[in-house]
């Protein structure tokens, strides 16, 4: 690992300063991506910012039919909060499947949306339920904030504070693990409300992407067989030694109609 | 350099280390404690799980600056008054190694797993020890320990 200098801030205020004194700086939250990633000498930065005990980023609250839960909680509270169980149940369930116990015990939930990893968890279930990402300076709609393979609206001097979820609709979600890293083989995060239904899909494209035949094949019928006829076109899937194109499109289409069986219950 | 200073097994320390340093290498190379094993290196196996405040990380992916402040146990301090933990009774009862390599990170996981679910069925069991790999057991005798392991916890708590 190369050598870099570790400022921990006790503050937002703290950590945007030291952010934007140093353009090659880098945030630390959990750590659980960006710890390998420094090992694998992927990544130089000068300076890490540890982010990961500002109070100001942490907690779970349930307000006016929105979950906010700040960028620092990480996902060991998610799963087992009472709270985000009670309001969108399939969010904490996503988070109770995350990576092992070690990794949910010190990654975050604005750590993982802000590295966008293409088969990570959580970017699913905020693009189906059109999450806001709540940043030092903005707030940003899940429409507007993947932009593909590990990019986001996010400039580089910006921090994600919180994460509101709506509180609406029944909402699924369903994966296919890599049998070693836990990661996403293929994921759908399925929500259905009045206004319709958004499927996300995770692991098996180069970002995470909503798959529209499908939403509106279930915003017809809400039922697995909806999807029957369907085929996710697999051009721009991803292929590596795990799996082709066409195995990947066909996993989440598996994934999707596990995930609707769950969520409307047949 | 840095200097941090942390609780491990109940004792006081103060270091200074490099601010690279991680976790593992403190625990190993300045406190000497040599149970805590580094095996991939890569945060899958889990052979270097510690618990700091109380819950099983991998101290492979933490830098030692996080750890500023913290309450680490280790394997070195399960033990108490020279009587094994009871998940090493149950470790050793349920012949739950071979090598013996993973072992003090598996017993670590257990306990933080038992610690939060005193009574896993086989499907969290599997689940809870997802972060740690075994490559000598297939992993049977090591279920039958985690239950040998709960029941000894109970019994343990009744006789309190």
């Amino acid at each position: 690992m190369h050598a870099f200098s570790y400022v921990k801030a006790r503050t937002l205020k703290e950590a945007t300063d030291t952010l934007l004194a140093h353009s090659e700086a880098k945030l630390l939250a959990g750590g659980m991506t960006l710890i390998p990633t420094l090992k694998a000498r992927l990544a130089q930065p000068t300076h890490l910012i540890d982010i990961g005990g500002i109070e100001a980023l942490k907690g779970i609250s349930l307000k006016a039919g929105q979950l906010t839960i700040g960028a620092a909680t990480r996902h060991v509270e998610v799963a087992n909060s009472p709270v985000v169980k009670r309001a969108i149940p399939a969010l904490a369930y996503l988070a109770s499947q995350i990576g092992d116990p070690q990794v949910r015990n010190r990654g975050t939930m604005g750590g993982s949306l802000a590295n966008n990893d293409p088969a990570a968890d959580y970017p699913s279930a905020a693009l189906s339920l059109n999450a806001t990402i709540v940043t030092n300076r903005r707030e940003i709609v899940a429409d507007d904030f993947f932009q593909g393979l590990f990019t986001t609206a996010l400039d580089s001097d910006e921090i994600i504070t919180a994460v509101r979820w709506p509180v609406v609709g029944k909402s699924a979600y369903e994966k296919f693990p890599h049998p070693a890293s836990g990661y996403a083989m293929a994921g759908a995060f399925v929500a259905h409300n009045t206004k319709g239904t958004r499927v996300a899909i995770t692991g098996a494209g180069p970002g995470v992407f909503r798959w529209m035949e499908a939403e509106q094949a279930l915003g017809k019928k809400m039922n697995a067989k909806a999807l029957e006829a369907l085929q996710l076109e697999a051009a721009d899937l991803n292929e590596d030694m795990h799996g082709t194109k066409e195995y990947r499109a066909n996993l989440a289409k598996v994934m999707t109609k596990r995930a609707v069986a769950k969520l409307s219950g047949k | 350099m840095a200097k941090v200073e942390l609780t491990i097994n109940g004792k006081n320390h103060c270091f200074e280390v490099e601010d690279r340093t991680l976790l593992v290498n403190l625990i190993r190379d300045h406190a000497q404690l040599t149970g805590t094993h580094v095996g991939c290196d890569t945060s899958q196996c889990g052979a270097c799980t510690v618990h700091m405040n109380g819950e099983a990380i991998k101290s492979c992916t933490v830098f030692a600056l996080q750890a500023n402040g913290a309450q680490i146990t280790t394997i070195e301090g399960l033990a108490k008054n020279g009587k094994l933990h009871p998940v090493q009774q149950a470790f050793t009862q349920c012949h739950a190694l071979q090598c013996g390599f993973c072992t003090p990170g598996m017993i670590m996981s257990v306990a933080g797993l038992l610690k939060n679910n005193p009574k896993p069925t086989d499907e969290q069991i599997y689940h809870g020890l997802e972060g740690n790999l075994c490559r000598c057991t297939g992993y049977v005798n090591i279920v039958k320990a985690v239950k040998k392991s709960a029941e000894l916890l109970a019994t343990q708590k009744q006789s309190r």
